[in-house]
Protein backbone atom coordinates (compact mmCIF):
# COMPACT_ATOMS: atom_id res chain seq x y z
CA UNK A 1 0.00 0.00 0.00
CA UNK A 2 1.37 3.35 -0.93
CA UNK A 3 1.32 6.29 1.39
CA UNK A 4 -1.26 8.10 -0.63
CA UNK A 5 -3.65 5.08 -0.43
CA UNK A 6 -3.23 4.96 3.33
CA UNK A 7 -4.10 8.57 3.72
CA UNK A 8 -7.16 8.01 1.58
CA UNK A 9 -8.35 5.09 3.72
CA UNK A 10 -7.89 7.10 6.88
CA UNK A 11 -9.81 10.04 5.50
CA UNK A 12 -12.61 7.67 4.39
CA UNK A 13 -13.08 6.40 7.94
CA UNK A 14 -13.14 9.95 9.26
CA UNK A 15 -15.68 10.97 6.54
CA UNK A 16 -18.06 8.16 7.47
CA UNK A 17 -18.28 9.12 11.13
CA UNK A 18 -18.61 12.74 10.17
CA UNK A 19 -21.45 12.09 7.72
CA UNK A 20 -23.10 9.85 10.33
CA UNK A 21 -23.01 12.75 12.72
CA UNK A 22 -24.46 15.05 10.09
CA UNK A 23 -27.31 12.60 9.39
CA UNK A 24 -28.00 12.23 13.09
CA UNK A 25 -27.95 15.98 13.48
CA UNK A 26 -30.34 16.29 10.54
CA UNK A 27 -32.72 13.67 11.94
CA UNK A 28 -32.65 15.33 15.34
CA UNK A 29 -33.28 18.73 13.81
CA UNK A 30 -36.06 17.30 11.64
CA UNK A 31 -37.83 15.71 14.59
CA UNK A 32 -37.35 18.83 16.67
CA UNK A 33 -38.86 21.06 14.00
CA UNK A 34 -41.76 18.64 13.53
CA UNK A 35 -42.45 18.77 17.24
CA UNK A 36 -42.21 22.55 17.25
CA UNK A 37 -44.45 22.86 14.18
CA UNK A 38 -47.11 20.35 15.12
CA UNK A 39 -47.21 20.50 18.91
CA UNK A 40 -45.49 23.55 20.36
CA UNK A 41 -46.58 26.16 17.82
CA UNK A 42 -50.30 25.23 17.84
CA UNK A 43 -50.18 25.39 21.63
CA UNK A 44 -48.62 28.82 21.52
CA UNK A 45 -50.90 30.02 18.73
CA UNK A 46 -54.07 29.83 20.76
CA UNK A 47 -54.81 31.43 24.09
CA UNK A 48 -57.57 29.94 26.17
CA UNK A 49 -60.31 32.17 27.47
CA UNK A 50 -63.07 31.21 29.87
CA UNK A 51 -66.64 32.15 29.12
CA UNK A 52 -67.92 34.83 31.53
CA UNK A 53 -70.54 32.41 32.88
CA UNK A 54 -70.81 28.67 32.45
CA UNK A 55 -73.91 27.31 30.76
CA UNK A 56 -75.53 23.88 30.85
CA UNK A 57 -77.23 23.12 27.53
CA UNK A 58 -78.63 19.74 28.65
CA UNK A 59 -80.40 21.26 31.62
CA UNK A 60 -82.01 23.95 29.50
CA UNK A 61 -82.96 21.59 26.67
CA UNK A 62 -85.09 19.67 29.18
CA UNK A 63 -86.96 22.84 30.10
CA UNK A 64 -87.78 24.16 26.64
CA UNK A 65 -90.25 22.90 24.04
CA UNK A 66 -88.79 23.79 20.66
CA UNK A 67 -85.20 22.59 20.98
CA UNK A 68 -82.45 24.93 19.81
CA UNK A 69 -84.92 27.37 18.30
CA UNK A 70 -86.43 28.14 21.71
CA UNK A 71 -83.51 30.43 22.49
CA UNK A 72 -81.64 30.65 19.16
CA UNK A 73 -84.55 31.84 17.08
CA UNK A 74 -85.28 33.65 13.85
CA UNK A 75 -86.67 37.14 13.86
CA UNK A 76 -89.57 38.05 11.62
CA UNK A 77 -87.34 39.77 9.09
CA UNK A 78 -85.43 36.52 8.62
CA UNK A 79 -82.37 37.54 10.62
CA UNK A 80 -81.02 35.20 13.22
CA UNK A 81 -80.85 36.06 16.90
CA UNK A 82 -77.70 34.03 17.58
CA UNK A 83 -76.68 33.95 21.21
CA UNK A 84 -79.63 34.90 23.45
CA UNK A 85 -79.68 38.24 25.19
CA UNK A 86 -80.77 38.84 28.78
CA UNK A 87 -84.32 39.39 27.55
CA UNK A 88 -84.69 35.65 26.95
CA UNK A 89 -83.09 34.59 30.23
CA UNK A 90 -84.79 37.06 32.50
CA UNK A 91 -88.19 35.31 32.54
CA UNK A 92 -86.80 32.45 34.61
CA UNK A 93 -83.64 33.92 36.06
CA UNK A 94 -84.81 37.09 37.74
CA UNK A 95 -83.96 35.28 40.97
CA UNK A 96 -81.51 32.38 41.26
CA UNK A 97 -83.33 29.09 40.64
CA UNK A 98 -80.87 26.90 42.52
CA UNK A 99 -77.60 26.74 44.36
CA UNK A 100 -75.26 26.69 41.38
CA UNK A 101 -72.56 29.36 41.90
CA UNK A 102 -72.45 30.02 38.14
CA UNK A 103 -76.14 30.84 38.13
CA UNK A 104 -75.82 33.06 41.17
CA UNK A 105 -72.95 34.86 39.46
CA UNK A 106 -75.08 35.26 36.34
CA UNK A 107 -78.01 36.71 38.29
CA UNK A 108 -75.93 39.02 40.47
CA UNK A 109 -73.44 40.23 37.87
CA UNK A 110 -75.63 40.49 34.82
CA UNK A 111 -79.37 40.18 35.47
CA UNK A 112 -79.45 42.42 38.54
CA UNK A 113 -77.22 45.02 36.88
CA UNK A 114 -78.96 44.78 33.51
CA UNK A 115 -75.68 44.06 31.71
CA UNK A 116 -75.54 41.76 28.71
CA UNK A 117 -73.22 38.78 29.11
CA UNK A 118 -70.17 39.24 26.86
CA UNK A 119 -70.31 35.67 25.51
CA UNK A 120 -67.37 34.56 23.43
CA UNK A 121 -68.77 33.18 20.19
CA UNK A 122 -67.03 30.02 19.02
CA UNK A 123 -68.34 30.22 15.47
CA UNK A 124 -67.78 33.92 14.83
CA UNK A 125 -66.71 34.37 11.23
CA UNK A 126 -64.47 37.12 9.82
CA UNK A 127 -65.94 40.44 8.79
CA UNK A 128 -65.97 39.61 5.10
CA UNK A 129 -68.33 36.66 5.51
CA UNK A 130 -72.06 36.78 5.02
CA UNK A 131 -73.87 33.81 6.47
CA UNK A 132 -77.61 33.36 6.36
CA UNK A 133 -78.94 30.95 8.98
CA UNK A 134 -82.42 31.07 7.54
CA UNK A 135 -81.22 29.97 4.10
CA UNK A 136 -79.59 26.90 5.62
CA UNK A 137 -82.12 25.96 8.28
CA UNK A 138 -85.46 26.92 6.74
CA UNK A 139 -84.70 26.74 3.03
CA UNK A 140 -82.26 23.84 2.91
CA UNK A 141 -83.63 22.09 6.00
CA UNK A 142 -80.27 21.53 7.64
CA UNK A 143 -79.81 20.61 11.28
CA UNK A 144 -77.92 22.84 13.71
CA UNK A 145 -75.67 19.87 14.49
CA UNK A 146 -74.28 19.67 10.96
CA UNK A 147 -72.20 22.81 11.51
CA UNK A 148 -72.25 23.36 15.26
CA UNK A 149 -71.87 19.79 16.46
CA UNK A 150 -73.69 18.27 19.42
CA UNK A 151 -73.38 21.44 21.49
CA UNK A 152 -76.91 20.91 22.82
CA UNK A 153 -75.67 17.82 24.64
CA UNK A 154 -72.97 19.63 26.60
CA UNK A 155 -73.26 20.27 30.31
CA UNK A 156 -70.67 23.03 30.43
CA UNK A 157 -69.05 25.44 28.00
CA UNK A 158 -65.61 24.57 26.69
CA UNK A 159 -62.88 27.20 26.89
CA UNK A 160 -62.78 29.63 23.99
CA UNK A 161 -59.50 29.32 22.15
CA UNK A 162 -58.47 32.50 20.41
CA UNK A 163 -55.81 32.68 17.74
CA UNK A 164 -53.22 35.23 18.87
CA UNK A 165 -52.48 36.34 15.33
CA UNK A 166 -55.89 36.50 13.68
CA UNK A 167 -58.11 36.86 16.72
CA UNK A 168 -60.45 34.15 15.41
CA UNK A 169 -61.79 31.21 17.35
CA UNK A 170 -60.13 27.82 17.02
CA UNK A 171 -63.44 26.36 15.89
CA UNK A 172 -62.94 28.08 12.54
CA UNK A 173 -59.62 26.38 11.75
CA UNK A 174 -60.57 23.23 13.59
CA UNK A 175 -59.05 21.37 16.49
CA UNK A 176 -56.84 19.27 14.25
CA UNK A 177 -53.88 21.37 13.20
CA UNK A 178 -53.34 19.36 10.02
CA UNK A 179 -56.83 20.32 8.95
CA UNK A 180 -58.20 16.78 8.82
CA UNK A 181 -61.75 16.35 9.96
CA UNK A 182 -63.96 13.47 10.98
CA UNK A 183 -67.24 15.29 11.38
CA UNK A 184 -68.91 18.01 9.35
CA UNK A 185 -68.73 20.30 12.39
CA UNK A 186 -65.00 19.93 12.99
CA UNK A 187 -64.11 23.00 10.98
CA UNK A 188 -65.80 26.17 9.73
CA UNK A 189 -63.44 27.33 7.01
CA UNK A 190 -64.42 28.49 3.56
CA UNK A 191 -63.46 25.10 2.11
CA UNK A 192 -65.98 23.41 4.38
CA UNK A 193 -68.78 25.69 3.22
CA UNK A 194 -67.69 25.22 -0.40
CA UNK A 195 -67.50 21.44 -0.05
CA UNK A 196 -71.14 21.24 0.94
CA UNK A 197 -72.19 23.81 -1.65
CA UNK A 198 -70.53 21.81 -4.42
CA UNK A 199 -72.03 18.55 -3.19
CA UNK A 200 -75.51 20.02 -3.19
CA UNK A 201 -75.00 22.12 -6.30
CA UNK A 202 -75.81 25.35 -4.49
CA UNK A 203 -75.45 28.40 -6.71
CA UNK A 204 -72.59 27.10 -8.83
CA UNK A 205 -73.19 30.06 -11.08
CA UNK A 206 -69.82 31.72 -11.48
CA UNK A 207 -69.10 32.85 -15.03
CA UNK A 208 -65.36 32.93 -14.42
CA UNK A 209 -64.87 29.51 -12.87
CA UNK A 210 -68.07 27.62 -13.58
CA UNK A 211 -68.09 26.76 -9.89
CA UNK A 212 -69.44 28.46 -6.81
CA UNK A 213 -69.92 32.17 -6.95
CA UNK A 214 -68.02 34.12 -4.29
CA UNK A 215 -70.80 36.67 -3.83
CA UNK A 216 -72.99 34.09 -2.12
CA UNK A 217 -71.08 34.12 1.17
CA UNK A 218 -68.69 37.05 0.84
CA UNK A 219 -69.69 40.62 1.46
CA UNK B 1 -81.67 19.12 0.30
CA UNK B 2 -83.60 21.40 -1.96
CA UNK B 3 -81.88 21.76 -5.31
CA UNK B 4 -84.50 23.91 -6.90
CA UNK B 5 -83.25 27.22 -8.22
CA UNK B 6 -85.21 30.38 -8.62
CA UNK B 7 -85.67 31.72 -12.10
CA UNK B 8 -82.65 33.66 -13.31
CA UNK B 9 -82.94 37.34 -12.62
CA UNK B 10 -81.31 40.27 -14.24
CA UNK B 11 -81.33 43.20 -11.89
CA UNK B 12 -80.98 46.53 -13.57
CA UNK B 13 -81.77 50.19 -13.42
CA UNK B 14 -83.54 52.75 -15.51
CA UNK B 15 -82.55 56.34 -14.81
CA UNK B 16 -84.71 59.13 -16.15
CA UNK B 17 -82.30 61.93 -16.96
CA UNK B 18 -85.11 64.40 -17.50
CA UNK B 19 -86.08 63.99 -13.86
CA UNK B 20 -82.58 64.08 -12.39
CA UNK B 21 -81.84 67.45 -10.81
CA UNK B 22 -78.23 66.64 -10.00
CA UNK B 23 -78.84 67.03 -6.26
CA UNK B 24 -76.43 64.25 -5.38
CA UNK B 25 -78.67 62.53 -2.82
CA UNK B 26 -77.94 59.21 -4.52
CA UNK B 27 -74.22 59.74 -4.03
CA UNK B 28 -74.64 60.55 -0.36
CA UNK B 29 -76.99 57.62 0.25
CA UNK B 30 -74.57 55.29 -1.49
CA UNK B 31 -71.57 56.48 0.53
CA UNK B 32 -73.45 55.96 3.79
CA UNK B 33 -74.98 52.64 2.82
CA UNK B 34 -71.79 51.03 1.55
CA UNK B 35 -69.21 52.41 3.99
CA UNK B 36 -67.42 54.19 1.18
CA UNK B 37 -64.28 55.84 2.57
CA UNK B 38 -63.59 59.53 2.13
CA UNK B 39 -60.79 61.89 2.97
CA UNK B 40 -60.63 65.33 4.45
CA UNK B 41 -59.60 66.74 1.12
CA UNK B 42 -61.55 65.29 -1.78
CA UNK B 43 -60.57 67.89 -4.35
CA UNK B 44 -58.48 65.43 -6.34
CA UNK B 45 -61.17 63.38 -8.05
CA UNK B 46 -58.59 60.94 -9.38
CA UNK B 47 -58.23 59.34 -5.99
CA UNK B 48 -61.63 59.85 -4.44
CA UNK B 49 -64.07 56.96 -4.32
CA UNK B 50 -67.65 57.37 -5.49
CA UNK B 51 -69.57 54.19 -6.31
CA UNK B 52 -72.36 56.38 -7.56
CA UNK B 53 -71.24 59.54 -9.31
CA UNK B 54 -73.30 62.30 -10.88
CA UNK B 55 -71.74 63.75 -14.01
CA UNK B 56 -72.70 67.02 -15.61
CA UNK B 57 -73.21 67.07 -19.36
CA UNK B 58 -73.78 70.13 -21.50
CA UNK B 59 -74.78 70.42 -25.11
CA UNK B 60 -71.83 72.73 -25.65
CA UNK B 61 -73.93 75.53 -27.07
CA UNK B 62 -73.68 79.12 -25.94
CA UNK B 63 -76.41 81.10 -24.19
CA UNK B 64 -79.39 81.08 -24.68
CA UNK B 65 -79.22 77.58 -26.13
CA UNK B 66 -77.15 76.03 -23.34
CA UNK B 67 -78.64 72.92 -21.83
CA UNK B 68 -77.43 70.91 -18.88
CA UNK B 69 -78.07 67.28 -18.05
CA UNK B 70 -77.01 65.46 -14.92
CA UNK B 71 -76.10 61.82 -15.34
CA UNK B 72 -75.85 59.53 -12.31
CA UNK B 73 -73.42 56.70 -12.98
CA UNK B 74 -73.45 53.55 -10.84
CA UNK B 75 -71.71 50.35 -11.96
CA UNK B 76 -73.40 49.25 -15.19
CA UNK B 77 -73.23 45.56 -14.24
CA UNK B 78 -72.46 44.71 -17.85
CA UNK B 79 -73.53 41.32 -19.05
CA UNK B 80 -71.38 41.42 -22.18
CA UNK B 81 -71.80 38.15 -23.99
CA UNK B 82 -72.95 35.45 -21.57
CA UNK B 83 -71.68 37.33 -18.55
CA UNK B 84 -68.23 38.13 -19.90
CA UNK B 85 -68.24 41.77 -18.91
CA UNK B 86 -65.03 43.72 -19.54
CA UNK B 87 -63.84 43.66 -15.93
CA UNK B 88 -64.73 40.03 -15.26
CA UNK B 89 -62.85 38.88 -18.35
CA UNK B 90 -59.58 40.51 -17.33
CA UNK B 91 -59.48 39.78 -13.59
CA UNK B 92 -56.57 37.41 -12.94
CA UNK B 93 -57.66 36.76 -9.35
CA UNK B 94 -61.29 35.74 -9.92
CA UNK B 95 -62.06 38.60 -7.57
CA UNK B 96 -64.82 39.93 -9.75
CA UNK B 97 -67.48 37.75 -11.23
CA UNK B 98 -70.80 37.85 -13.03
CA UNK B 99 -73.67 36.04 -11.37
CA UNK B 100 -76.01 34.24 -13.74
CA UNK B 101 -78.54 34.17 -10.96
CA UNK B 102 -78.95 37.89 -10.30
CA UNK B 103 -76.97 39.48 -13.12
CA UNK B 104 -74.87 41.34 -10.59
CA UNK B 105 -71.14 41.87 -11.10
CA UNK B 106 -69.55 41.09 -7.78
CA UNK B 107 -66.34 42.36 -6.25
CA UNK B 108 -64.72 40.20 -3.57
CA UNK B 109 -62.46 42.44 -1.54
CA UNK B 110 -60.55 39.67 0.20
CA UNK B 111 -59.76 38.11 -3.16
CA UNK B 112 -58.63 41.27 -4.97
CA UNK B 113 -54.92 42.04 -4.94
CA UNK B 114 -55.14 45.42 -6.57
CA UNK B 115 -53.67 44.91 -10.04
CA UNK B 116 -56.31 47.32 -11.41
CA UNK B 117 -56.75 45.54 -14.75
CA UNK B 118 -60.49 45.81 -14.20
CA UNK B 119 -60.21 49.57 -13.82
CA UNK B 120 -58.44 49.78 -17.13
CA UNK B 121 -61.01 47.51 -18.75
CA UNK B 122 -64.08 49.32 -17.43
CA UNK B 123 -65.20 51.93 -19.98
CA UNK B 124 -67.43 53.64 -17.40
CA UNK B 125 -64.89 54.54 -14.69
CA UNK B 126 -67.11 52.68 -12.27
CA UNK B 127 -64.23 51.08 -10.41
CA UNK B 128 -62.09 52.74 -7.78
CA UNK B 129 -58.83 51.90 -6.12
CA UNK B 130 -58.19 52.29 -2.42
CA UNK B 131 -54.95 54.20 -2.22
CA UNK B 132 -55.21 54.39 1.56
CA UNK B 133 -56.80 52.52 4.41
CA UNK B 134 -60.07 54.21 5.31
CA UNK B 135 -59.91 56.70 8.16
CA UNK B 136 -63.28 57.53 9.67
CA UNK B 137 -63.91 60.69 11.64
CA UNK B 138 -63.93 59.91 15.34
CA UNK B 139 -67.02 58.01 16.40
CA UNK B 140 -68.13 57.29 12.86
CA UNK B 141 -66.98 53.64 12.93
CA UNK B 142 -69.97 53.03 15.15
CA UNK B 143 -72.38 54.15 12.47
CA UNK B 144 -70.90 52.03 9.69
CA UNK B 145 -73.21 49.56 7.99
CA UNK B 146 -72.47 46.12 9.47
CA UNK B 147 -73.76 44.37 6.36
CA UNK B 148 -71.01 45.76 4.15
CA UNK B 149 -67.38 45.00 4.94
CA UNK B 150 -64.93 47.88 5.02
CA UNK B 151 -62.24 47.74 2.35
CA UNK B 152 -58.55 47.99 3.00
CA UNK B 153 -55.73 49.76 1.21
CA UNK B 154 -54.64 48.28 -2.11
CA UNK B 155 -57.85 46.85 -3.51
CA UNK B 156 -60.54 47.83 -5.98
CA UNK B 157 -64.16 48.47 -5.12
CA UNK B 158 -67.31 49.41 -6.97
CA UNK B 159 -71.10 49.55 -6.80
CA UNK B 160 -72.71 46.22 -5.97
CA UNK B 161 -76.34 47.21 -6.58
CA UNK B 162 -76.55 47.05 -2.76
CA UNK B 163 -76.24 43.27 -2.92
CA UNK B 164 -76.46 43.00 0.88
CA UNK B 165 -80.01 44.32 0.56
CA UNK B 166 -80.78 41.46 -1.80
CA UNK B 167 -79.42 39.01 0.74
CA UNK B 168 -81.43 40.57 3.55
CA UNK B 169 -84.56 40.48 1.41
CA UNK B 170 -83.92 36.82 0.58
CA UNK B 171 -83.56 36.04 4.29
CA UNK B 172 -87.00 37.47 4.92
CA UNK B 173 -88.39 35.56 1.94
CA UNK B 174 -86.92 32.29 3.21
CA UNK B 175 -88.38 32.96 6.62
CA UNK B 176 -91.79 33.33 5.01
CA UNK B 177 -91.08 30.24 2.92
CA UNK B 178 -90.89 32.07 -0.36
CA UNK B 179 -88.18 31.90 -2.97
CA UNK B 180 -89.12 34.95 -4.98
CA UNK B 181 -88.88 38.61 -4.04
CA UNK B 182 -91.44 41.31 -4.54
CA UNK B 183 -90.27 44.31 -6.52
CA UNK B 184 -90.26 46.60 -3.50
CA UNK B 185 -88.37 44.22 -1.23
CA UNK B 186 -85.06 44.74 -2.93
CA UNK B 187 -84.24 48.32 -3.85
CA UNK B 188 -80.88 50.02 -3.87
CA UNK B 189 -80.05 52.90 -1.53
CA UNK B 190 -79.71 55.38 -4.39
CA UNK B 191 -83.13 54.45 -5.77
CA UNK B 192 -84.78 55.08 -2.44
CA UNK B 193 -82.87 58.29 -1.81
CA UNK B 194 -83.70 59.97 -5.12
CA UNK B 195 -86.18 62.75 -4.32
CA UNK B 196 -87.12 63.14 -7.99
CA UNK B 197 -87.87 59.43 -8.50
CA UNK B 198 -85.45 59.45 -11.40
CA UNK B 199 -84.03 56.02 -10.57
CA UNK B 200 -86.07 52.86 -10.99
CA UNK B 201 -84.64 49.51 -9.98
CA UNK B 202 -85.84 45.99 -10.55
CA UNK B 203 -85.59 42.76 -12.49
CA UNK B 204 -85.22 43.44 -16.21
CA UNK B 205 -86.45 39.93 -16.96
CA UNK B 206 -89.67 40.32 -15.01
CA UNK B 207 -92.48 41.96 -17.04
CA UNK B 208 -94.22 42.95 -13.79
CA UNK B 209 -91.33 45.15 -12.73
CA UNK B 210 -91.38 48.78 -13.79
CA UNK B 211 -87.87 48.68 -15.26
CA UNK B 212 -88.92 46.06 -17.77
CA UNK B 213 -91.42 48.47 -19.35
CA UNK B 214 -89.32 51.61 -18.94
CA UNK B 215 -86.34 50.19 -20.78
CA UNK B 216 -88.53 49.61 -23.85
CA UNK B 217 -89.13 53.34 -24.23
CA UNK B 218 -87.97 54.77 -27.53
CA UNK B 219 -86.01 57.32 -25.53
CA UNK B 220 -84.08 54.68 -23.63
CA UNK B 221 -80.39 54.18 -24.28
CA UNK B 222 -77.35 52.78 -22.59
CA UNK B 223 -73.88 54.24 -22.26
CA UNK B 224 -71.38 53.29 -24.97
CA UNK B 225 -73.68 50.62 -26.29
CA UNK B 226 -71.62 50.07 -29.39
CA UNK B 227 -68.79 48.63 -27.31
CA UNK B 228 -70.91 45.54 -26.75
CA UNK B 229 -70.65 45.68 -22.97
CA UNK B 230 -74.39 45.06 -22.71
CA UNK B 231 -74.90 47.17 -19.58
CA UNK B 232 -77.91 46.73 -17.29
CA UNK B 233 -78.30 50.41 -16.52
CA UNK B 234 -80.60 52.18 -18.95
CA UNK B 235 -81.04 55.91 -19.28
CA UNK B 236 -84.10 57.72 -20.56
CA UNK B 237 -84.12 61.20 -21.99
CA UNK B 238 -86.44 62.99 -24.36
CA UNK B 239 -83.56 65.22 -25.44
CA UNK B 240 -81.77 63.98 -28.49
CA UNK B 241 -78.36 65.49 -27.67
CA UNK B 242 -78.38 63.62 -24.37
CA UNK B 243 -79.15 60.33 -26.06
CA UNK B 244 -76.45 60.97 -28.62
CA UNK B 245 -73.82 61.84 -26.02
CA UNK B 246 -74.61 58.58 -24.29
CA UNK B 247 -72.86 56.81 -27.08
CA UNK B 248 -69.99 59.29 -26.99
CA UNK B 249 -69.77 59.23 -30.73
CA UNK B 250 -66.36 59.46 -32.29
CA UNK B 251 -65.73 61.17 -35.56
CA UNK B 252 -67.24 59.02 -38.25
CA UNK B 253 -69.75 57.44 -35.89
CA UNK B 254 -72.08 60.40 -35.61
CA UNK B 255 -74.60 58.98 -38.01
CA UNK B 256 -77.20 56.80 -36.42
CA UNK B 257 -76.72 54.29 -39.23
CA UNK B 258 -73.12 53.58 -38.33
CA UNK B 259 -73.92 53.19 -34.66
CA UNK B 260 -76.75 50.86 -35.57
CA UNK B 261 -74.46 48.79 -37.72
CA UNK B 262 -72.04 48.56 -34.86
CA UNK B 263 -74.77 47.44 -32.52
CA UNK B 264 -75.76 44.72 -34.93
CA UNK B 265 -72.17 43.55 -35.09
CA UNK B 266 -72.03 43.49 -31.31
CA UNK B 267 -75.11 41.33 -31.33
CA UNK B 268 -77.71 43.66 -29.88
Amino acid sequence: MSTSDQTKAVSDVGGESESGFVILFFIFGFVASLVVGWVVFPELLYCEKKQPVDFNHVLHMEEVDEGCESCHFFREDGTYSGVPTLAQCIDCHEEPQGEDPEEIKFVEEYVAKGREVPWLIYSKQPDCVFFSHVAHVKNAGMDCVTCHGPIGESTSLKPYEENWITGYSRDIWGKNISGLKKHTWDRMKMDDCAECHVKNNVKQTSVQTGKGACFVCHK
Amino acid sequence: MNKEHSKAKKYGMVIDLDKCTGCGACMVACMAENNVPFKKDETNKLDSITWMRVYKLTNGKSFPNTEICYLPRPCMHCEGQHGHSPCVSVCPATATDYSQETGIVSQIYTRCFGCRYCMAACPYHARYFNWWDPVWPEGMEKSLNPKVSVRMRGIVEKCSFCFHRYQSAMEKAYYEERKELEEGEYQTACTQACPADAITFGDLNNPDHAVCQLKKSKNAFRLLERLGTNPKVYYVSTREWVRRSGDNYLRGYEKEGKVKKHRELAGH
